[in-house]
């Protein structure tokens, strides 16, 4: 057998995978995003008013502005949050064995379920949680805090809490790879440990900020359990308005929306992939 | 930055940030995991009313709560399906990646735009494409493949790093010595990246456990655990919600210990061998 031949061999299993699950699934939705429905039934058909009617809907438009804070502001703050715990680890922590265990505190959260996660803010954030209590009984407030669970507070701060490992593994991973003698050389040089900060370690982690912001931007672009859970249903991201249509059976209607989704998160992607080569960083 | 002498003033301030954010990332569940020993009487918040483990028995008497037992046992056996075969294939296309071959851009963006894609996306077009093809959407067929979308782009990326790192003179040697290709997988190849290996499988094991998005279209009448969740937040309003919780992130939690001590034993019978 050839060499090539070998490889396609061994390449197949992945391919009919992805062709299965992955390829016929989307054209699936994109046909369907074309079909008619009725309470009973989804048609075959050539229409346009799914499209016409998610475009011109104003909650449409509303929905994805709310997604776009939730991104934005999730992306800020766990690269924030995200950078400075991988560069902890990265520069301050001077044995492998202290690294090891740092990263994998940081790592275990993310292995548990995301939807018991996010549960878990209730007995600390609710009307009568931990939070509240606290702040009571020291007389900061005279009156339980509303805004801290069902609000956009609570979303954002639980994609923070899920997320924002997704920042620090890449970015820890490409500050690793630094030369430490970049480093020495720019203090001999006589720079200020800002001057290092800014000149040679953030530009130098720059295809770690980037592969951590495509993945925060995608997870809260296309999330719905996390909103829905966390706003108590008083918010509607585009991924909830999905979810909602699925629930009703408006399967062709979910499918428009889904693949205007879709082609969102392509188009910013699109623009994010030009900072970073991932096949090269790994 | 400096590798011996004192620690700069800034050292302190991020071991604080450093620890907070620790505190932030296991907080919230530790406070469940305490608040799931709540007596009977105890409600969703603090105080504690007594300690018991009320709640958990609650949890396996089927009436209250749904199936409970039925849907952790199909998790766990999805989990184990999804982890077994994510290793082999992910093992599989990583091999196949290190020789160029036609099409391998085409298969490594696909796999690529499987692990970005909306997981409500896929969830969708699976359960339209099974329902079309007039096929029952099953939690160990349907949902399987889905799971598989979103553990094999982990487990491949994971493989390109190995491969990256990879000294190709140790295969070199094993043909030298005859070695037929099968024999330098199973005797050089495997051994070297086992370690790794076990690494793509803990992913396949917790990511296809935990999942959600990519079942709720895909699994049929069945509940896979994530499910079971989900649905109990929505009319459980008891700490049975957080014994559940606590319950499922210790299973979590053993397979993740588990596999840490695996890959520690690995690594300690490698040196050994090195050295002797």
């Amino acid at each position: 057998m050839t060499q090539s031949r070998f490889s396609y061999l061994q390449a197949f299993p992945l391919f009919a995978i992805m062709l299965v699950f992955l390829v016929i699934p989307t054209v699936m939705i994109v046909a369907v995003s074309f079909w008619d429905y009725n309470a009973f039934s989804i048609i075959p058909d050539f229409i346009w008013d799914n499209y016409d009617f998610l475009l011109t809907s104003s909650v449409t438009w509303r929905a994805y502005g709310t997604t776009f804070f939730y991104a934005l502001t999730s992306w800020a703050l766990t690269l924030v949050i995200g950078f400075t715990a991988a560069y902890y680890m990265a520069f301050h922590l001077r044995t492998t064995k202290s690294q090891t265990i740092c990263f994998l505190l940081a790592t275990i959260p993310f292995l548990t379920s995301n939807i018991i996660r996010m549960i878990s803010w209730i007995p600390l954030l609710g009307r009568n949680g931990l939070v509240n209590q606290a702040l009571l009984s020291l007389g900061l407030i005279d009156n339980p805090l509303e805004f801290l669970l069902y609000s956009d507070f609570s979303v954002i701060l639980a994609f923070v809490h899920l997320y924002t490992l997704f920042m620090v593994v890449p970015i820890f991973n490409s500050m690793m790879r630094i030369d430490r003698k970049l480093i020495e050389a720019a203090i001999d040089a006589g720079a200020s440990p800002v001057q290092v900060l800014t000149q040679v370690i953030i530009p130098l982690s720059k295809s770690g900020i980037t592969i951590g912001t495509i993945f925060v931007f995608t997870l809260v672009m296309g999330d719905f359990i996390t909103v829905r859970l966390m706003s108590g249903g008083l918010s509607a991201s585009v991924g909830v308005l999905i979810y909602n249509e699925i629930t009703l059976l408006q399967y062709p209607a979910a499918a428009a929306g889904a693949v205007t989704l879709l082609l969102t998160v392509l188009m910013m992607l699109a623009i994010l992939f030009r900072f970073a080569n991932i096949r090269e960083d790994l | 930055m400096n590798t011996t002498g004192k620690r700069p003033k800034s050292f302190y301030i991020l071991s604080a940030f450093f620890a907070l954010f620790i505190l932030f990332l296991y907080g919230p569940t530790l406070t469940i995991g305490i608040l799931s020993f709540q007596g009977p009487s105890g409600g969703l918040t603090f105080p504690m009313n007594g300690v018991s483990l009320h709640w958990y028995f609650k949890l396996f008497e089927t009436q209250a709560v749904g199936d409970f037992g039925g849907s952790l046992t199909r998790s766990l056996l999805l989990a184990l399906a999804v982890m077994v075969t994510t290793v082999v294939i992910s093992l599989s296309a990583g091999m196949a990646f290190r020789k160029k071959f036609k099409g391998s851009g085409v298969l490594f963006y696909l796999t690529v735009v499987s692990l970005i894609i909306p997981s409500i996306l896929i969830s969708l077009g699976i359960g339209l494409l099974f329902n079309q093809a007039g096929v029952e959407p099953t939690w160990y067929g349907s949902a399987f493949g889905a799971h598989l979308t979103w553990t094999l782009p982990f487990g491949l990326l994971i493989m390109f790093a190995v491969f990256n790192r990879f000294d190709k003179s140790f295969e070199a040697a094993a043909t030298d010595m005859c070695a037929t290709p099968f024999q330098t997988l199973r005797f050089v190849v495997i051994p070297l990246i086992l370690p790794s290996l076990v690494g793509v499988g803990l992913f396949g094991f917790t990511l296809s456990y935990d999942e959600f998005a990519r079942t709720i279209m895909t699994s049929g009448s069945q509940n896979t655990l994530p499910l079971e969740i989900f649905g109990m937040t929505t009319n459980v309003t008891t700490p049975v919600l957080y014994a559940l919780g606590t319950l499922t992130t210790l299973i979590s939690f053993v397979a993740i210990v588990g596999t840490l001590l695996v890959l520690h034993l690995l690594k300690r019978r490698r040196s050994r061998i090195q050295a002797g």
